[in-house]
């Protein structure tokens, strides 16, 4: 989910910048050297698996996943999403530099707020587990659009309309999102259960 | 899949050191963001477009790479004139066209191009590894400019992984639709990436350890102190600043 160059005020730019460089200067505290290989090579499988292209119908669309990187990482899910979207720029040149604070907070600031709320849902019972991850990816992708409709409606109220086109047209994306993340979260704890950080009573 | 292009040429922009690269597009980045007059921006726009060229880009490839872009446009073209408030232009029944969201459009179209041709001719045109040691030096904080090339390092690997699983599961018959089984396929599959991402990350940190890894990365790459440097970064600094002046001035 990106925002693109040219769109944006100043403020809302500004404001961006300097929410996603405090989200990465807490991220990168909570990361210590012994840990920071996991991250980097976690936002690696991130990027890679945002071009995972899933059908809706006749259309596609690709995964954005970033309410398990923020199930997986907490905070550190924000320097992670910076790279890679760093990357993807680089790379696809999905959107530019100015925007990229905005992008970073539109990413990550859901994913943060999702481990708060359902990581510690996780590791009951397995029903619980698939409804935590799919709430996890809905909201994700729920609260993304909600603050990308939130940064075009403070650039200007004419954007309004825009921005409910934008939530609408994601609402397909957050229930397979939802869907995916719920499977993804049952696998996970299935398969290799030490990857997801569940807090020990 | 994923390459880097641009990153390979011997233009006089390839030369230039990445720090001051970094900082010129930055300043030009935002200088054009901040843009609120149609005429200025098509001033940003020519100068974005003599970047390329001193990079001797292929305008074929570069127009290639903004795809994505243009999608984007054309959902703004389609929107913006419709929704926006302002004095009508044409009306056709119900639905009106206004000026301001036409010009609006413009605006955007030609400043969101433009701060994609100052990424793609300053940013683009270094490897990742030359972007690392360039934030390095702007004192980016060392555990971000580490992320940053780790991931770089792996996302090869990774997506090779990906290939990998996916070519699996397509022997298995795996045929993706818009149903359950698919999207459960891929859960799984990029529940895979993970897991096989985390144990790689723990064998990568042991070997880091045994080779005596001692949280510092270190840079082969020199710049020569050049002279044209800082001509580039002054020509750059001073175009956006005289421009920024005229539209405070003009308007």
């Amino acid at each position: 989910m990106h925002i693109s160059e040219g769109v944006l005020s100043g403020p809302v730019l500004a404001s961006g910048a300097v929410l996603a460089m405090a989200g990465t200067a807490i991220g990168l505290k909570k990361i210590d050297y012994d840990r920071i290989v996991h991250v980097a090579i976690l936002a690696s499988a991130f990027f890679v698996a945002s071009l995972i292209h899933v059908n809706i119908g006749p259309a596609s669309a690709h995964l954005i996943l970033n309410g398990i990187m923020g199930l997986l990482l907490g905070f550190a899910a924000v320097p992670a999403i910076l790279t890679a979207l760093l990357l993807q720029s680089v790379f696809f040149q999905y959107g530019g530099l100015t925007t990229l604070g905005v992008n970073v907070v539109v990413m990550a600031a859901p994913a943060v707020l999702v481990h708060y709320l359902f990581l510690p849902l996780l590791g009951k019972s397995s029903p619980l587990n698939f409804t935590a991850g799919f709430l996890a990816g809905l909201f994700s992708i729920l609260f993304s659009s909600l603050l990308l409709g939130l940064a075009l409606w403070f650039t200007d109220e004419n954007f309004f309309e825009t921005s409910l086109v934008i939530i609408t047209a994601h609402i397909p994306v957050m229930i397979i999102e939802g869907i995916v993340t719920g499977f993804c979260v049952t696998f996970l704890l299935k398969v290799y259960p030490e990857i997801i950080p569940v807090r020990k009573k | 899949m994923i390459e880097e292009k641009f990153a390979s040429g011997r233009s006089f922009i390839h030369q230039l050191d990445p720090k001051i690269r970094i900082i010129a597009s930055i300043i030009l980045s935002f200088a054009a963001a901040l843009c609120d007059n149609l005429y200025i921006a098509g001033f940003y726009f020519i100068i974005s477009s003599i970047l390329i060229t001193m990079a001797k880009l292929k305008w074929m490839d570069v127009v290639n790479r903004l795809k994505p872009l243009f999608w984007f446009l054309l959902m703004i073209w389609i929107i913006l004139p419709l929704t926006f408030d302002g004095e009508t232009v044409y009306q056709y029944y119900g639905l009106r066209i206004t000026v301001s969201g036409v010009i609006l459009c413009c605006k955007i179209t030609i400043k969101s191009i433009t701060i994609l041709l100052i990424f793609t001719a300053l940013i683009a045109t270094m490897t990742v590894a030359s972007l690392g040691n360039g934030l390095h030096r702007l004192y980016v904080p060392d555990k971000m400019v580490f992320l940053l090339l780790m991931s770089y390092r792996y996302i090869a690997v990774i997506e090779e992984e990906y290939k990998r699983l996916l070519r699996a599961a397509k022997f298995r018959g795996f045929n993706p639709k818009t149903n359950l089984h698919s999207y459960k396929t891929f859960a799984y599959l990029a529940g895979m990436l993970f897991v096989r991402a985390s144990l790689r990350a723990q064998r990568v940190h042991q070997a880091m350890l045994c080779r005596g890894f001692n949280q510092k990365f270190h840079t082969l790459d020199v710049y020569q102190p050049n002279r044209l440097n800082s001509i580039f970064l002054m020509g750059i600094f001073a175009a956006s600043l005289s421009l920024v002046i005229f539209e405070i001035m003009w308007i």
